[in-house]
């Protein structure tokens, strides 16, 4: 099912903003101002050639990165502004608003697949255990691995090993969800799987951000598509807009680019 | 000269040896290996930290332990700090001593064995809230276990041979026992090797114990 235009009116108020993001590591300049707008329900896929800079807006979303400067605000009663000292109390409440999938997998391997979800509700949300294996095994079987539910991470195929990802960040309950080249660490005849997964959450109206290079996908799933390249944002829009008949000649010579590789 | 075994020799001198291994060697060495670990854990930590204060003085700590030999250490504890009123008796010096140096090699097994875990694993535990120390409760450490049983089992194996310097120091342990039997009944080869013996049993107990251990913790990866 791919989104037709008429979804984008149903899409709400802005849920994530991001202004004038900066980051560098030692000389090198990875962000240099990064404006994004994410509404709520709304699917934004960042693209671009590595190095653009995009997992790193991903990234410090998370908190993975701290970023030098720039204003993040999610939802109307949280905003960071790093371009003072942030305490530690307000890093973790926004890490809190957001979950990542990682491009691979980043799974507990010393754990069971549903001690790998449960995990963050219980260590860390302290919810009682009981409730958090309830919802951990109601969303093992949405995305078809109940049975894998005592196996560990070794024992499953990548497909499933990101999938069980995608449960763990489901299971912390979280604003939106980040996904880091979800696909890109995947044998190809596994892609199909885990894009499944996340266009039936796109489909229920999950807030996500995703950084690909599955163009087509993209296309499919995203609302809007932002071409990052060098770390500035050079365009952005609908997807089939940007991706369909790019403005900018940095942007038509990277979907070139990729589209030769089919 | 004298020729063959005096076998009655071995079996008189066989119990009072074994019983100072199981009262003096082994209770020194897990005790030694106990305190040792905890101070391991507290190094690796300090070397691992961005506090350039804690780091030098894990490093400096580390460097002092591997850079002096064992006797050396024990001697320094025992004959040297009454010099300055610090009057120990033997087993509390053997323990000290020992966990001290314990306590040094085995840093540099946790450190790397932290190290050893990818960077992935520290980032999905963030990820989903976790603190440092608890990602390193929780999620690290039990992975670094894993690939640290081999070479702390090596330094535990080579600490149950190394309490027999404490026999210098006048702690009654196995070997002491063995010399206090070997003077008495002149018998040196006799009662040397059956000391050999004797650690070398306790050391096969130990490799048994590792290979049950890895076993374990080897569950869940790849085989």
């Amino acid at each position: 099912m791919s989104r037709t235009d008429s979804d984008h009116t149903a899409v709400g108020a802005p849920l994530l903003t991001v202004t004038g993001l900066r980051k560098a590591f030692g000389d090198h300049e990875v962000l240099r101002s990064i404006d994004l707008t994410v509404r709520r329900g709304q699917v934004v896929a960042l693209v671009g050639p590595s190095g653009s800079g995009k997992t790193t807006v991903l990234r410090s979303l998370n908190v993975l990165e701290v970023p030098d400067a720039g204003v993040i605000q999610v939802g109307s009663d949280l905003t960071v502004d790093f371009s003072r000292p942030v305490p530690k109390r307000l890093l973790a409440s926004l890490r809190d608003r957001s979950a990542m999938v990682f491009q691979h997998y980043n799974l507990f391997p010393h754990m069971t697949v549903l001690e790998n979800v449960v995990e963050g509700p219980v260590q860390v949300r302290r919810r009682p255990r009981d409730e958090a294996l309830e919802e951990a095994e109601r969303l093992l079987a949405r995305v078809g691995l109940s049975d894998k539910r005592d196996s560990y991470p070794f024992q499953l195929s990548g497909g499933q090993q990101q999938r069980v990802g995608i449960v763990r960040a489901l299971a912390m309950r979280p604003q939106v969800l980040l996904f880091d080249e979800p696909t890109s660490a995947l044998d190809p005849e596994l892609v199909g799987e885990v894009l499944g997964v996340i266009r039936e959450l796109s489909d229920e109206g999950w807030t996500m951000v995703l950084v690909t290079h599955e163009l087509g996908f993209a296309r499919e799933v995203a609302d809007e598509v932002v071409f990052m390249d060098g770390g500035v944002v050079v365009e952005h829009g609908p997807a089939a807009k940007v991706l369909g008949e790019p403005q900018h000649d940095r942007t038509r010579l990277f979907v070139r680019r990729l589209q030769q590789r089919f | 000269m004298e020729s063959g075994i005096d076998w009655e020799l071995v079996r008189t001198s066989l119990w009072p040896i074994v019983k100072y291994a199981l009262i003096g060697t082994v209770p020194l060495t897990l005790a030694s290996f106990a305190a040792g670990l905890v101070l391991a854990m507290a190094v690796a930590l300090a070397r691992l930290s961005r506090v350039k204060v804690l780091s030098g003085l894990g490093r400096a700590y580390v460097s002092v332990i591997r850079g002096t030999p064992l006797l050396v250490q024990l001697f320094v504890i025992f004959f040297g700090l009454p010099s300055i009123g610090v009057r120990l008796d033997p087993w509390p010096s053997a323990i000290i001593a020992f966990s001290l140096n314990v306590g040094g090699y085995a840093a540099e097994i946790i450190r790397a064995a932290i190290l050893s875990v990818p960077k992935g694993q520290w980032e999905a535990a963030h990820m989903i809230g976790m603190s440092n120390r608890l990602a390193l409760r929780r999620i690290i450490l039990p992975q670094a276990a894993r690939v640290s049983v081999p070479p702390l089992s090596n330094t535990f194996i080579s600490l149950v041979k190394d309490t027999s310097l404490a026999s210098l120091i006048l702690v009654t342990e196995l070997f002491r026992r063995a010399q206090e039997i070997a003077a008495f009944s002149q018998e040196f080869l006799v009662l040397y090797v059956e000391a050999a013996v004797v650690y070398w049993v306790l050391c096969l107990f130990l490799s048994v114990g590792q290979s049950a251990l890895e076993g374990r913790l080897d569950r869940y990866v790849a085989h």
